[in-house]
C-alpha cells in the first residue's frame, strides 16, 4: 500500500489545516524568497532549501555528537568545555575498571555496570517476549476474524501513549493496594510486593513496555503476513502439509524482512529504555531498575557532583552499541536481497 | 440477534468448532482485557474522592457516601445505615463522632440524638461520577500552564517540522548541486542517533543559545528529523520533473514551485508526518525534562512525572490528570484510527 492510497481519506480535514497554515507562511515566505533568487540566481536555491534544516541539524544534532568527544575525553565537574582539563582516555578506563566484570561491586563505577548488567536482561528478554508476542498477535489477527480492525486498534491503542502515562497507569495498578492485589488478596492469597520486589518490579518493567509497543510490531508483522501470496498456502494445502509445516516452510521465511525489521527496531529502542521506566520504578527499588539512558541523566544532570565527562563516555558506548545493531541490520538487509 | 449469535459462532469447518477457532477467539478475548482494562481502571479510578482511593480491596465503581441537609447544621450530614440495638435498622444522619462512639439523628426527627457504636454503622453510598479531582487537579497542579506550553510545542514544532524538512527534501530530490549526496549521507547515518547519545553536549548548546526554561528549546531542536526528510524525500521522487520545468518556462520562481506545485503534490506524505509529529510531541519527554527546569515552562508529560514525584500518595488527583493528558491523543486516535495503523505499517515509523 502506498501513502498516497493512506492519506487519501485524511484528505478533507487534515489538508484543508495544513492548506491554511502552510498557506498563510508560504505568501510571506514568497515575497522573501522571490528577492532571494533574484540576488543569487536559480544554482544557489538549493542550498536555501536546505539551509534551514542544515542549521537546525548542525547545530543540535551534529555539532553536539562531536562535543561528545570533547566531554568523553575531559575531566572535572565544570560545565564549560574550555574549563575541562583533557584527561584522555580516564573516563572509559573509569568506566571500564573491574576486578571481576562479572560482579559489579568490584567496579570502581558500580552504578554503570549495574546499569550495564541491567540493560543487558532487560534487552534480551523484553525483545524476546516482544517479538513472540506480536508475531503471536500478527498471527492470530491474520486469520479470517471479524472485527479485525478493531482489535488491530485495541492492540495499537497503548503505542500512542506517552511512556509517563503508561507507567502511571501501571503503577496504579500495580501498588500495594492496588487492583491486581485487591484480584488476588480476593482469591485467598497474600498482597504481592511488586513494586518493592527487585525480580517483581524488573518483571513488571518488562511486561508493561511490551503491552505498550507490542501494537506498534504487530502491525508491521501483520503487514507483512498479509503481502504474502494466498495461492502459495493453497498450493501448500493440496499438497497435504499440514499447518505446522505450513508454518515452518512457508510463512516464517516469506516473513523474514519484517522479522529483521521488528528484530532491530526493538533492539534499538529497548537498549534506549527510559522515560517509561523512570516515572514507573525511578531506577527502584535500589538499583533493581536501573538502565543506561537513565545511569547517563542521573551522572549529568541529577547527581550533586556532575560528572559530564563519565556521562558523554558512557553515552558514546552505548551509541557503539547502537550503531553496531544498525550495521547488523544493514548486513541482513543486504543479504535478504 | 441472530446475527451476532452467527457471528460469535462462526467456524471454520462448517459447524463443528475448530480447535484454531476456539485459541484464536480466546486469545482476542484475553487480550482485549489486557489491553484495555487498565485504561479503563485508570478512567473510573479517577472519579474516586480521596478516601475512596485508598481504601483496600479496591472497588470497581467510584462511590459517594449520601448525604443530607437538616436545618440547624452548616453542613450536609452523611447517612449511615444502623443497626439499632432492638434489631432494626435505620438509615440516620451523623451530626458528630466522638471516639468510638457516633452521634446520629433520624432526618425525618432531628431532635432526638441516637447514641451509636461506630461498629454498628455502614454509610449509605451511590454511584457518583464526580469532577472535583478533575476541578481540584487543575486548581492544584497547574494544569492550564503545562496544557498550554504543550499545545504551543506541539503546534509550533509540527508546522516547523513540516515547513523546514519538506523544504530540505525539495532541494534533495529535484535539484542536483555540489554537496547534495554528502548532506544526504550525514542525515542518513544519524536516522538512529537518539537524544539520549548526545544529552549533556546539547544541554550546553540549548544553554549557549539561551533556550533553557524556554519553549523555543524544545521546539526547534527536534524540527530537523532526518526521518521527515527521508519520508518526504522518497515521495517527492515520485513527482514528475516534467512539472517543474514546465512551471519555470512559465516564468515561476523556484520558491513558487515549491509552495505552489511540490507542497500540494506531497500532501499525503506531509499528513503523514505531520500525525507522526503531533503524537512525538505530545508524549516527549526526555528533552523537555532537560531543556525546561521552571516548572511554569513544564510540558504536560514533565509536569505529570514531577507531580507524581511531589505528592506521592495524591493518587486521586494524579490519576485525574492522567486521564486529562491521554484525553487528545486518544480523540485524535479514535478520529484517524485507520490512518495512523496504515501509515505506521506502510512507512515502518513511529
Amino acid at each position: 500500500m502506498t501513502v498516497q492510497s493512506f492519506t487519501g481519506s485524511v484528505g478533507g480535514l487534515f489538508g484543508r489545516l495544513i492548506d491554511s497554515v502552510l498557506g498563510f507562511f508560504v505568501s510571506i515566505l514568497d515575497l522573501i524568497f522571490g528577492t532571494i533568487q533574484r540576488w543569487i540566481g536559480i544554482r544557489g536555491m538549493p542550498y536555501v532549501f536546505v539551509l534551514p534544516n542544515l542549521l537546525i541539524f548542525g547545530i543540535f544534532i551534529l555539532f553536539p555528537m562531536l562535543l561528545n568527544f570533547v566531554y568523553a575525553t575531559t575531566g572535572g565537574t565544570e560545565f564549560y568545555p574550555d574549563q575541562r582539563p583533557w584527561v584522555g582516555t580516564a573516563n572509559f578506563e573509569q568506566l571500564s575498571t573491574c576486578e571481576n566484570f562479572l560482579d559489579p561491586n568490584t567496579c570502581r563505577e558500580d552504578l554503570f555496570w549495574r546499569a550495564v548488567f541491567n540493560t543487558t536482561g532487560y534487552v534480551i528478554l523484553q525483545v524476546g517476549l516482544m517479538v513472540l508476542a506480536s508475531l503471536g498477535t500478527a498471527l492470530v489477527l491474520n486469520q479470517k476474524i471479524k472485527a479485525r480492525g478493531f482489535f488491530r486498534s485495541v492492540y495499537f491503542y497503548p503505542v500512542l501513549l506517552s511512556p509517563i502515562v503508561v507507567a502511571l497507569i501501571w503503577k496504579w495498578i500495580l501498588q500495594e493496594n492496588g487492583l491486581l492485589n485487591g484480584i488476588i488478596v480476593s482469591l485467598g492469597y497474600d498482597k504481592v510486593p511488586f513494586l518493592v520486589d527487585a525480580q517483581w518490579a524488573r518483571f513488571w518493567v518488562i511486561i508493561i513496555s511490551v503491552w505498550a509497543f507490542m501494537g506498534f510490531y504487530t502491525l508491521i508483522l501483520l503487514a507483512g503476513l498479509q503481502s504474502i501470496p494466498s495461492d502459495l498456502y493453497e498450493a501448500a494445502s493440496i499438497d497435504g502439509a499440514n499447518q505446522w509445516n505450513t508454518f515452518a516452510k512457508i510463512t516464517m521465511p516469506l516473513l523474514m524482512p519484517q522479522m529483521v525489521v521488528v528484530l532491530v527496531l526493538s533492539l534499538i529502542r529497548a537498549v534506549q529504555i527510559f522515560d517509561l521506566v523512570f516515572a514507573f520504578t525511578g531506577g527502584g527499588p535500589g538499583t533493581a531498575t536501573l538502565y543506561l539512558v537513565q545511569y547517563i541523566y542521573s551522572k549529568g544532570f541529577s547527581s550533586p557532583s556532575k560528572q559530564f565527562g563519565l556521562a558523554a563516555a558512557a553515552s558514546l558506548v552505548m551509541a557503539g552499541v547502537l550503531i553496531i545493531l544498525t550495521l547488523i541490520q544493514q548486513l541482513m538487509r543486504r543479504e535478504e536481497q | 440477534m441472530g446475527r451476532i449469535w452467527g457471528f460469535l459462532t462462526r467456524t471454520r469447518g462448517g459447524n463443528k468448532l475448530h480447535i484454531t477457532d476456539m485459541i484464536t477467539y480466546l486469545y482476542l478475548g484475553l487480550s482485549v482485557i489486557i489491553m484495555f482494562v487498565p485504561v479503563v481502571w485508570l478512567v473510573l479510578s479517577s472519579f474516586k474522592s480521596s478516601a475512596e482511593v485508598v481504601k483496600f480491596p479496591p472497588r470497581l465503581l467510584p462511590y459517594r457516601q449520601e448525604t443530607v441537609e437538616i436545618e440547624g447544621y452548616d453542613e450536609p450530614l452523611p447517612l449511615y445505615e444502623v443497626s439499632l440495638e432492638d434489631g432494626s435498622t435505620a438509615v440516620l444522619a451523623q451530626t458528630r463522632r466522638v471516639g468510638l462512639e457516633a452521634q446520629m439523628i433520624d432526618p425525618q426527627n432531628p431532635d432526638d440524638i441516637i447514641k451509636v457504636n461506630i461498629e454498628d454503622r455502614k454509610p449509605v453510598e451511590s454511584v457518583y461520577f464526580g469532577l472535583d479531582n478533575y476541578i481540584e487537579g487543575v486548581q492544584s497542579f497547574n494544569f492550564a500552564r503545562y496544557l498550554r506550553n504543550s499545545v504551543i510545542v506541539t503546534i509550533a514544532a509540527t508546522i516547523l517540522t513540516l515547513l523546514v524538512n519538506s523544504m530540505a527534501a525539495f532541494a534533495l530530490s529535484k535539484y542536483r548541486f555540489r554537496g547534495r549526496d554528502l548532506i544526504f549521507l550525514i542525515m542518513i547515518s544519524t536516522l538512529m542517533v537518539p537524544l539520549s547519545v548526545v544529552l549533556v553536549p546539547v544541554f550546553l548548546v540549548i544553554t549557549e543559545v539561551g533556550w533553557n526554561n524556554n519553549l523555543l528549546g524544545v521546539i526547534v531542536p527536534g524540527a530537523a528529523t532526518p526521518t521527515g526528510v527521508f519520508l518526504l524525500r522518497q515521495y517527492m521522487l515520485t513527482i514528475p520533473d516534467e512539472l517543474l520545468d514546465a512551471a519555470r518556462i512559465d516564468g515561476a520562481s523556484e520558491w513558487r514551485i515549491y509552495s505552489q506545485i511540490i507542497l500540494p503534490l506531497s500532501k499525503p506524505a506531509l499528513a503523514v508526518l505531520a500525525i507522526f509529529s503531533v503524537m512525538w510531541r505530545w508524549n516527549d519527554f526526555l528533552w523537555p525534562l532537560i531543556v525546561l527546569s521552571r516548572s511554569e515552562m513544564f510540558t504536560l508529560q514533565v509536569g505529570l512525572n514531577s507531580f507524581q514525584g511531589e505528592l506521592n500518595v495524591q493518587w486521586h488527583l494524579i490519576l485525574a490528570m492522567t486521564v486529562l493528558t491521554l484525553l487528545p491523543i486518544t480523540i485524535v486516535f479514535a478520529f484517524l484510527q485507520r490512518n495512523i495503523t496504515t501509515g505506521i505499517a506502510t512507512t515502518g515509523l513511529k
